[in-house]
Order: structure tokens, then C-alpha cells, then sequence
């Protein structure tokens, strides 16, 4: 019984296609090849439009199923709503007497015919617009809020029935230990009594906020997918938030110790303060590099590695692939967790060294 | 010999940087873990994080590589 499950289970990894978001195959297209390279970079990147997946049709187009999402610009004091299907397809979009042109996921104004001007290094010299669109890591961004307010909220609910003595139920049954783990080992070890529950709130909703942002880059389906913890942008703006918060709340010792080095004699002072001054900013930056180049170097494998039978254009790579995404995909869970978890622990730190009172 | 660019080989040293760092917090792990045992969870949490820290070091410099060529 047992062999017959392995050899059954065996031949079934051995046919089974690799299916993963949206991964195309132009057959019978212009271009018969397939490149590896902008496949990768069009799946990390940011795009106007939801990409679901490519169902294929013999000696018909493919059918591309996408959520086109909405494009608002801000150019020459209005402002340009418009469906992003109207713009995909190379089209020039005319509204209110603009037009928009878009190439390579970037928007730029163009006159009626679509033209685009190059410089001597064939940049494109358009002016842009002020790109505000419903993106898809924008779109992500809104689906990891609506979740964590859904299970926020309910939890809160719960609680509210005085419901802290007896057995947890429903999403409290998620939200407690998650929320006791990091008030016990993140904020409360690194903040100091009196304010460490000033910090909790935006502590914890740093954690979960960063924790479901990765996981749902990990899944690999709609609406899962979008690469958004690894858009620098979004964790450039997650570090100004840990950089304002520990320096808005800084304590005057904590200003003191950067700024005049106390107990240093003068000429180590010279070098000491401003070391101090760009250790201030080094410090949100490499929260930011860490976490975009981890969660981006994780999506960057797996996309590879669902690339090989793409690149061998064998089905019979797929157990290879199998086992090594499998693999991946454990390490992605892992990484998932940790990096969320290092974030907080790093901005709790430094929050709780810059409000720490004299003793 | 033609095509082999410095990036290559600057990626390689900053591989053997990380995978010296994190085999060293392991191997000081592993000898704390065997002395005691019951601290063992706390040593994990700890190795893992040191190597979080020690990783993202080696991204930053993955990501510079990168951005060079």
C-alpha cells in the first residue's frame, strides 16, 4: 500500500506543471524565446495593472487576464483619473487636454501621436506627471490593512466582553500570542516602563503590518503575489517613521550625547559628533536596505527557480523545481517572520535608547 | 578569460564573508546548546537573529554590487 502511494505520488510530481502567478509562454508569438530577465523584473517590479494570469489557447491569442487598476496623475494643476486598460496597448490617452503615454511602467506626457524624445544616453526626456495611481503594490498595501483591521478589530471586540479570563476565541485565538510575544520580548525588554506603552501601538502595527506584507508576496496567486515589501519605497517610508519616531520622542540626554559629546576630550569631539549626526541617519537606512533587499533576493530565487523548465523547456524538470521551490518557499516563510520581527526589534531598540531618562 | 567582470568576483567575497560570519554564530551556538541544553531555545532565537543582522549587512553589499554593474 505504501509503495503504491510513493510511486503513484512520484508520477504525479513527475507530470504535474509548475503553476505559478501569471508566468507566461509566447507560443507562436513575435518573440519565441524567453526572457528570463524581464520576466523576473516585470513580477518584482510595480505595474498599473493587477496581472492574474495568462490562460493559454492553441492558434489563438492568449487571453490575459488582468484587474485594471485606476491611473491618477497630477500635471498642469488637474487631475487625470482614468482606467489603466485605456493606457495599456501602447495607446496615447487624451484627458482634459493632456496626453499620456506610457512605456516600461512609466507615465509621461506626450503630445497626440504618442511621441517620445530621447537624449543623447536614449533616456526618455518627457516630462512625468505626478504619478498617484492605485498601483498593485498600492492595491496590496490596502488588502494587508483591510486584514489586519479585520483582525484587529474583532479581536478588540472580543476583549471588549471582558473576555481576558477564560480560553480565547476566534481571531483572538491569532492576535494574543502574536501581540504577547512582541509586548514581552520587543518592547517591553527594550523600552522602559513608563513610555514602552506610548510605542506598543506603532510597534505592533509595524510587526503585523510588515509580517502580512511579506507573506502576501509569498503566496503565489491572486491577490497574493505583489512583490510589496520589496518596493524600496515602501520601506524607505517605514524607516522615516522609525527615524521620526525615535527623534521626535528623544530624550534630552539622547540629544545631548550626539551633539556635544560629553566625556570625550576636544579633538575626538570634532570627529565623534559628526559620526553621531550621520549614525542618526544610518541607521533607518539599513532597516530599509535590509528588509528590501532580503524580501527582493527571496522573490528573485523562487522566480528563478519556477523559470528552470522555462529555460530547459522540459516538463521534466519539474520534479527539480518542485523540490527545490518547496525548499525556497519554506526558507521565504522563515525569512518572512524574521525580517518583520528584526525591524521592530531594531526600531525598539533604538526608540528605547533615545527615550531613555537619566538615572 | 574575457567576460569575467570584477562584480563576480567582489559578489564571491562578500558571499565568503557571510558564510564565515554565520558559520562562526552556529558553531558558537552548537557548543553553547551542548553545554546547557535547557537555554537551548533562547541560543536559537539568538543565532537566528545574529544572523538576520549579519545578513543584512551582506545585502546591503549584494545591493551595491548590483547597482555597480
Amino acid at each position: 500500500m505504501r509503495v503504491l502511494l510513493t510511486i503513484i505520488i512520484t508520477l504525479l510530481l513527475i507530470f504535474s506543471p509548475s503553476v505559478y502567478a501569471a508566468e507566461e509562454q509566447n507560443n507562436g508569438g513575435d518573440d519565441n524565446s524567453f526572457d528570463i530577465t524581464e520576466m523576473i523584473m516585470s513580477h518584482i517590479g510595480d505595474s498599473h495593472e493587477f496581472h492574474i494570469v495568462n490562460i493559454p489557447r492553441k492558434d489563438k491569442e492568449d487571453i490575459k487576464l488582468t484587474i485594471p487598476l485606476p491611473i491618477i496623475l497630477w500635471y498642469d494643476g488637474g487631475l487625470h483619473i482614468f482606467s489603466s486598460s485605456k493606457i495599456y496597448d501602447n495607446e496615447v490617452v487624451e484627458s482634459r487636454g493632456s496626453h499620456f503615454l506610457l512605456n516600461d511602467e512609466k507615465i509621461y506626457v506626450t503630445d497626440e501621436y504618442g511621441h517620445l524624445s530621447y537624449n543623447e544616453e536614449s533616456e526618455i526626456t518627457n516630462t512625468k506627471p505626478f504619478d498617484i495611481s492605485i498601483t498593485k503594490n498600492v492595491a496590496t498595501m490596502f488588502l494587508a490593512v483591510i486584514t489586519i483591521l479585520l483582525l484587529a478589530i474583532s479581536a478588540g471586540r472580543i476583549y471588549k466582553q471582558s473576555n481576558t479570563h477564560s480560553a480565547p476565541k476566534g481571531t483572538q485565538r491569532i492576535l494574543e500570542p502574536v501581540v504577547i510575544f512582541v509586548r514581552d520580548e520587543i518592547i517591553n525588554t527594550n523600552i522602559e516602563k513608563g513610555k514602552a506603552d506610548f510605542f506598543a501601538p506603532f510597534l505592533l502595527t509595524l510587526f503585523l503590518f510588515i509580517w502580512i506584507s511579506n507573506l502576501l508576496g509569498v503566496i503565489p496567486f491572486f491577490p497574493g503575489g505583489a512583490n510589496l515589501s520589496g518596493n524600496i519605497a515602501y520601506t524607505f517610508t517605514l524607516a522615516i517613521f522609525a527615524f521620526l519616531a525615535t527623534n521626535i520622542f528623544g530624550s534630552k540626554a539622547y540629544w545631548k550625547e550626539i551633539l556635544t559629546a560629553p566625556g570625550a576630550p576636544i579633538y575626538v569631539k570634532i570627529f565623534l559628533v559628526p559620526i553621531e549626526i550621520i549614525g542618526m541617519f544610518t541607521k533607518p537606512f539599513a532597516l530599509m536596505l535590509r528588509l528590501f533587499a532580503n524580501i527582493t533576493a527571496g522573490h528573485i530565487i523562487i522566480l528563478s527557480l519556477a523559470s528552470i523548465i522555462f529555460v530547459l523547456e522540459t516538463i521534466y524538470a519539474s520534479p527539480l523545481t518542485i523540490l527545490l521551490s518547496l525548499i525556497m518557499f519554506t526558507l521565504e516563510l522563515l525569512v518572512a517572520t524574521l525580517q518583520a520581527y528584526i525591524f521592530t526589534l531594531l526600531t525598539a531598540l533604538f526608540i528605547g535608547m533615545a527615550v531613555k531618562s537619566e538615572h | 578569460m574575457e567576460g569575467i567582470s570584477l562584480t563576480v568576483i567582489g559578489l564571491g567575497i562578500i558571499i565568503l564573508g557571510a558564510a564565515f560570519g554565520i558559520g562562526k554564530i552556529g558553531q558558537a551556538a552548537m557548543e553553547a546548546m551542548s553545554r546547557q541544553p535547557e537555554i537551548s531555545g533562547t541560543i536559537q532565537t539568538a543565532m537566528i537573529v545574529a544572523a538576520a543582522l549579519i545578513e543584512g549587512a551582506t545585502l546591503f553589499a549584494i545591493v551595491v554590487a548590483w547597482l555597480q554593474g
